[in-house]
């Protein structure tokens, strides 16, 4: 099987990369993880319908998608991508590869770890996982539910549990109220994306409204017997503590870069979202020529921005592939960033707004939840030696579990950055190598063509 | 702990007890809308863990699934009749592969 | 200040030397790269392994079994300098064989060696089928098992918790440790050494060159020599799974933690440190033959690292002939030989004369003799 692109992912930016390759003649292998196109944004979205103007928008590009001839594989998951354009996935233990012309990874992101103490007691759980729950089957909370943290994603999770009937018992606001001052000087830049800034207001309103207390708070923590039982916090000068049986965590997202780092393409350090991104030229190309990137996992900027970069992705394929030529290039690229620059147009204002804050962490509270490795261990790592996360690796384990330092890479960083008194971005990330996904030995060794 | 106002009538077990699931969710989800949150012991210090990411990512929800261990049930469609057991610390390989 | 000894290269072989230097009270200075640097210590499987090593060198094949026979000192000083267990067991280790044309490949291999070195025979000896089954009652063996080669004198570290205690016990033992330093040069400088980075001059009276591959940009300029090029490792960890596998075998190993390791690749000029399909795939392959269950664990993860490779495959140990006080160590073997650089190599660089059982691992050998 030898695709023109082979794409990963069916959020936003992978169906518009796939609607625009196939309009231009290009044969489109798209592979998911889930069992139908939607990504995060647009999750179930064809199982649960529209409810508003956005859904349907989004539902007619899904159905563009499903129409555009594009070879879909659903429950696939992409373990490996060799330098020359082979993918490598695996669907219920079997495993497959095919080799593409150009890979686009339309990945997107993963939420920014959010490590409170006692941050693994089950029943605590990110805002993304519960939005995940929602819309896939429906589930809203309700008793003790509790929402700590910052950021967009938030608010929209708590207006949509409240319409699908859920209740909440508070929502507390660890944002840095100082961060208002400075994200104003970006608030005329975000004016062409007024309408959504309208309607994170509306949301913060219809919250309000339902009776959900808002709460400014600090010094969170998760307390229970094998499962969460209570949350504590600082709030109004107070110590305050409430039973709790569901925590919900959220400090944003970040693209996932597991495997443009295994791939070793160039990163750039992105300080406004404090995180780092793959350097992509305008049309999604990597520093490996063949590997493309678009959408959030090139910078977070939402699923519009997204599709616009997917499509825009595709173009630059089709034409290096001799499928249309660049002056049809540019012209079909030219409304794509006009209107790309639109929507990312809110971005700074956001980002200032809702910037992560370095975390200040007791030496107790567990980073890497995999091997269990405490802040106070990594302290201590780095006081021994080690300068960056892999040095931190080899000395703690830390990093070392099942899931690849995708829930510790960033806050380790930011310990480690901390103890050393060095600018975040002068420690070095975790070296990713594929596999990136827990196949089993059995599904890798299917492979061995023997000798 | 969350809610939903229909579980459906799909039935797995989870640790020999009969639950209800909906057609379209998660091995994890449906545990969760049954008010199930812990889903393994960890092998490192035998703690309680159970859903966290619900997206493929953290790795907290894994269990036996049909006899088959650390699967990773946010990723995992239910189907009737499935038997889900809590996987608690490091696994053996003599069961099922 | 002047240190007494400096040494380039915090990896495996330079920690060790530096941490024996500073514990027996010397200035020691460590002067190292950063984090990315390609350590082959953070590629490495942990065995201290005598079995099928040296042959051509009988020098080799004895050092290596005077450091296993340290390492049981060794290792409690190690576990006691980090306060943490650093998974040090003598439990022997195996050597698996597939088909009996590869048990037959290493009987004749052990046969050469124990007729090679002489005196007191290699404790290695071929166990079958039958006898390998008892010695692992917990694991059914692939039906192509023929058999394996064990030595029951070999033992296996966790290789990290070894670094980390190298590390531990070098700043307590008063070393100083100046890492994200790339050197430049190194000249003399009076009486001693001049070694200069990127960031700053260290100066010592005797330089320690064991910075793996960057060796031979370094060592020609104080009259060493010694030629090494890259040799690429990949490996495949699992999951932690409950303990099964009670002896170490070459190639499949569970650590103390649960975790198999699996592996390794010898690429020969690799430098990437990165993974390929066809090489996990084939190592996949191999320990699914030797323990068909493993094929139902879960990989966790892939590694991949650079090593430092002679010619021959032996160590290069050498003082300067032209610049005294200067040397240069590289193996392939960091962990086996570990306890040796610790103790007694260190201890002859601190007295200016390497020992004499390393004698003919002098770079010389390299030099092209035509009759």
């Amino acid at each position: 099987m030898t695709p023109d692109l082979i794409i990963v992912g069916a959020g936003p930016a992978g169906v518009s990369a796939a609607i625009e390759g196939r309009a231009r003649g290009l044969a489109v292998l798209l592979l998911d993880e889930n069992g139908a196109p939607g990504g995060r944004i647009w999750q179930a979205l064809e199982a649960r319908g529209a409810k508003d103007a956005d859904d349907t928008a989004a539902l007619r590009t899904l159905g563009e998608f499903r129409a555009s001839g594009a070879d879909a594989r659903w429950r696939a998951s992409v373990w490996a991508i060799d330098p020359d354009g082979t993918v490598f996935w695996s669907d219920d233990r079997t495993t497959h590869s095919a080799r593409g012309g150009f890979v686009l990874l339309a990945t997107g992101t993963t939420e920014r770890p959010l490590a409170i103490p006692g941050w693994t007691l089950p029943g605590v759980m990110t805002v993304g996982a519960a939005q995940i729950a929602l819309k896939t089957s429906g589930l809203v909370p309700s008793g003790a539910c509790w929402i700590a943290g910052q950021g967009p994603l938030l608010m929209l999770y708590a207006v949509q549990a409240l319409r699908a009937g859920g209740r909440l018992a508070g929502i507390l606001d660890l944002s840095d109220r100082g961060a208002v001052l400075p994200a104003l000087r970006h608030l005329p830049g975000a004016l062409p994306a007024f309408a959504d800034l309208r309607k994170g207001l509306a949301w913060r309103w219809e919250i309000a409204r339902a009776g959900v207390k808002w709460i400014r708070a600090s010094d969170l923590r998760a307390e229970g017997d094998g499962a969460l039982s209570r949350i504590r916090f600082r709030a109004g000068g107070q110590d305050r503590s409430e039973p709790a049986d569901l925590l919900l965590l959220h400090d944003g997202v970040m693209p996932s870069v597991q495997i443009t780092r295994a791939l070793g393409c160039a990163h750039e350090w992105d300080e406004a979202q404090r995180c780092w991104k793959p350097v992509t030229d305008a049309w999604g190309v990597t520093s490996n020529p063949r590997l493309l990137v678009a959408g959030d996992g090139a910078g977070v900027g939402g699923a519009l921005a997204a599709a616009c970069a997917g499509r825009l992705a595709a173009l630059g394929a089709a034409s290096a592939l001799g499928r249309i030529d660049a002056a049809s290039r540019d012209t079909a690229a030219e409304p794509l960033r006009a209107a790309r620059a639109r929507y990312l147009a809110s971005r700074p204002f956001l980002d200032a707004l809702y910037a992560p804050r370095a975390p200040s962490l007791d030496d107790n509270t567990m980073v890497c939840r995999c091997e269990e490795v405490t802040a106070g261990q990594i302290r201590q790592a780095a006081k021994i030696g080690a300068l960056g996360l892999n040095q931190l690796k080899a000395f703690t384990r830390c990093g070392m579990g099942p899931c690849q330092g995708r829930m510790c890479g960033a806050t380790a960083a930011e310990v480690m950055a901390d103890a050393r008194g060095v600018p975040l971005e002068q420690i070095e990330p975790y070296r990713t190598r594929f596999p990136t996904r827990p196949l089993t030995l059995g599904e890798l060794a299917a492979l061995d063509v023997g000798t | 702990m969350f809610t939903r106002p229909d579980n459906g009538s799909l039935t797995l077990t989870f640790e020999g007890r009969t639950i209800a699931a909906r057609e379209g969710d998660s091995v994890a989800a449906a545990l969760l809308a049954n008010g199930i949150q812990v889903t393994r012991q960890t092998p490192v210090s035998g703690a309680s863990r159970g859903p966290f990411c619900m997206m493929g990512a953290c790795f907290e929800c894994l269990a036996v699934v049909d006899g088959r261990a650390s699967v990773q049930t946010c990723m995992t469609a239910v189907r009737d009749g499935m038997r889900v057991e809590r996987q608690n610390g490091a696994r053996g390989l003599g069961t099922g592969a | 200040m002047t240190y007494d000894v400096a040494v380039i290269g915090g990896g495996m072989v330079g920690t060790a030397i530096a941490y024996g230097c500073a514990a027996r009270g010397a200035r020691t200075a460590l002067v190292d790269q950063g984090d990315l640097s390609l350590r082959a210590a953070r590629a490495n499987a942990g065995l201290i392994y005598s079995q099928g090593k040296g042959e051509g060198m009988p020098a080799y094949a004895a050092w290596t079994r005077h450091s296993i026979s340290l390492w049981p000192t060794f290792a409690e000083a190690m576990a006691s300098v980090s306060g943490r267990d650093i998974g040090f067991r003598q439990r022997g280790v195996l050597a698996f064989c597939l088909g009996e044309e590869e048990l037959e490949t290493r009987r004749a291999l052990l046969h050469r060696m124990h007729n090679q070195i002489g005196g007191p025979a290699s404790p290695v000896h071929l166990v079958d089928r039958r006898e390998l089954e008892a010695m692992l009652p917990d694991v059914r063996l692939g039906e192509r098992v023929a058999g394996a080669t064990y030595s029951p004198e070999d033992c296996d570290v966790n290789a990290l918790p070894l670094l980390r205690a190298l590390y531990t016990g070098f700043l307590a033992a008063g070393g100083v440790h100046l890492p994200e330093r790339t050197v430049g040069r190194i000249t003399t400088d009076g009486g001693g050494f001049a070694i200069v980075s990127d960031r700053d001059t260290v100066h010592a009276d005797k330089v320690v060159v064991a910075c793996g591959l960057g060796i031979p940009t370094l060592a020609p300029m104080v009259g060493l020599h010694a030629p090494v090029h890259p040799v690429r490792g990949q490996m495949i960890v699992t999951e932690r799974l409950a303990p099964m596998l009670p002896i170490p075998g070459s190639g499949v190993r569970q650590i103390r933690e649960g975790v198999v390791q699996i592996g390794t690749t010898m690429e020969e000029g690799e430098s990437v440190p990165a993974t390929s399909v066809a090489d996990l795939a084939r190592m996949a392959s191999r320990a699914a033959a030797v323990i068909p269950a493993l094929s139902a664990a879960r990989i966790v993860r892939g590694w991949a690292g650079i090593r430092p490779m002679t010619p021959d495959g032996f160590p290069i140990y050498q003082q300067s002939p032209s610049h005294p006080g200067a040397y240069v160590a590289v193996c392939h073997s960091g962990v086996t030989l570990c306890a040796a650089h610790a103790g007694p190599l260190a201890e002859a660089i601190l007295a200016g004369r390497l020992p004499d059982n390393v004698a003919d691992l002098h770079p010389d050998r390299f030099d092209v003799h035509t009759a």
